[in-house]
């Protein structure tokens, strides 16, 4: 088994059809002609800016986590609540499995992608790979479709909803950092992670 | 097909999870990609029966996380169960309509899109169909986009419970149902995964 040399190829994942690689201009975005399945985008953030972001994301995770997200009021009690509240609430109504699963998918894994993606980043700036590279990437390939923050910020917003037809609710700072994060994610998630394997060269390969 | 060559014809195979694509005439199980070490194989393992597994089983527990309450609010002494439709309905009448359509499609069209979805892709694909093969393609694309957004009402439910807790006055607990309805999420998502789309495209040579 060998790496085909000399000519850049790519396969496209949903239909096993070959490509010949190109560089892609700003905004274009490649498509298999046979499925329609997009098959690379032009990478329009800089490794330093992507860098920038994922450090942004990194400090507003634990504004997102610290600070209650809600604040509902009824007469003089007030409650609030944090993503750890919530996941030990469910814990201790009989809900582990759902709280095992919020604290997976808004706090585990969106865990791991961030600090993964930033000790990648942070090697990839200079050229590098960095220590555990091959294994980092193939991390990060399989947690990515499990992080759920986004999910999660839409949630809140039904669950304000809901609260204030019978509560007088008041939107914590929790709130504004998920929705901030969700933003954060959502352009750092249209660069695909593979372009770090072209990025740096290591020893490795 | 016209002009379009697959790695298979070529011998190549391009890694899943680094994209890097490598020469190999024959993919013996447990071969690795040269690049990242991760397993290389042409077809996902097993991909039909995995894939009809997980859809079934999601479907069994279908009906408890739609029958069953997902949350109950009690209050003064009344007690109120909420299922993943009436919560759906309850904003609604609360002339919340936008909400209550974005979870209607969440919880509700979205689950039954997957099942219908992929039941339709593996029924198609073990018949060999060439019937719609780029809007099958496309359905698949969706599937994977927007399939774990179900995950809405599970969140909703975690956040009213933790926040609405005030004695006998007022509180929110999660009921079953909710449990159900998660793992619902879960097992199509893994189902969607298990799932090859290159499939739908083979023709004869599907044997290995």
């Amino acid at each position: 088994m060998h790496v085909t040399p000399g000519q850049p190829l790519m396969v496209c994942e949903h239909c096993d059809a070959v490509y010949r690689r190109r560089i892609l201009a700003r905004r274009e975005v490649a498509h298999c002609t046979r499925c329609g399945a997009i098959l690379e985008r032009h990478q329009w953030l800089s490794l330093d800016k992507q860098f920038a972001l994922i450090v942004a994301a990194g400090i507003v995770f634990i504004i997102a986590n610290v600070e209650p997200i809600v604040q509902v009021s009824l007469g003089s009690s007030n409650a609030t609540t944090t993503l750890w509240g919530a996941a030990i609430a469910m814990w201790n109504d009989q809900s582990q499995v759902v709280a095992v699963l919020a604290a997976l998918t808004l706090f585990f894994f969106p865990l791991t992608q961030i600090l993964t993606f930033g000790w990648l980043l942070a090697f990839a700036r200079r050229g590098e790979r960095a220590p555990g590279f091959r294994q980092a990437m193939v991390m990060v390939h399989y947690v990515r479709p499990w992080s759920m923050i986004e999910v999660f910020m839409l949630g809140t917003l039904v669950a304000v909803v809901k609260a204030s037809s019978y509560f007088k609710v008041v939107p914590g700072a929790g709130i504004w950092s998920f929705g901030v994060l969700t933003l954060l994610i959502t352009v750092f998630a249209s660069h695909d992670p593979r372009q770090l394997w072209h990025k740096t060269v290591g020893s490795n390969e | 097909m016209t002009g379009v060559v697959t790695a298979r014809e070529r011998g190549l195979v391009g890694c899943h999870v680094c994209g890097l694509v490598s020469r190999a005439k024959h993919v013996p199980p447990g071969a690795m990609c040269p690049r990242c070490h991760a397993p290389l194989h042409r077809r996902k393992t097993n991909s039909l029966t995995r894939t009809w597994a997980l859809l079934i089983a999601a479907a069994l527990l279908y009906l408890p996380a739609n029958l069953l309450p997902i949350m109950r609010t009690v209050s003064l002494g009344n007690v109120d169960d909420n299922t993943i439709l009436s919560g759906v309905i309850e904003l609604w009448r609360n002339d919340s309509w936008d909400l209550a359509i974005i979870v209607f499609v969440a919880s509700i069209v979205v689950p039954m899109m997957k099942f219908l979805v992929l039941g339709t892709l593996l029924v198609s694909v073990q018949r060999k169909s060439r019937w719609a093969l780029k809007q099958r393609a496309r359905f698949y694309r969706l599937v994977e986009l927007v399939g774990y957004w179900s995950m809405l009402d599970v969140f909703v439910v975690a956040l009213l419970s933790a926040l609405v807790h005030f004695q006998v006055l007022s509180r929110v607990e999660p009921k079953p149902g909710v449990i159900y309805f998660g793992l619902v999420v879960v097992l199509t998502m893994l189902a969607s995964m298990s799932f090859d789309p290159r499939l739908i495209w083979d023709r004869k040579e599907t044997d290995d």
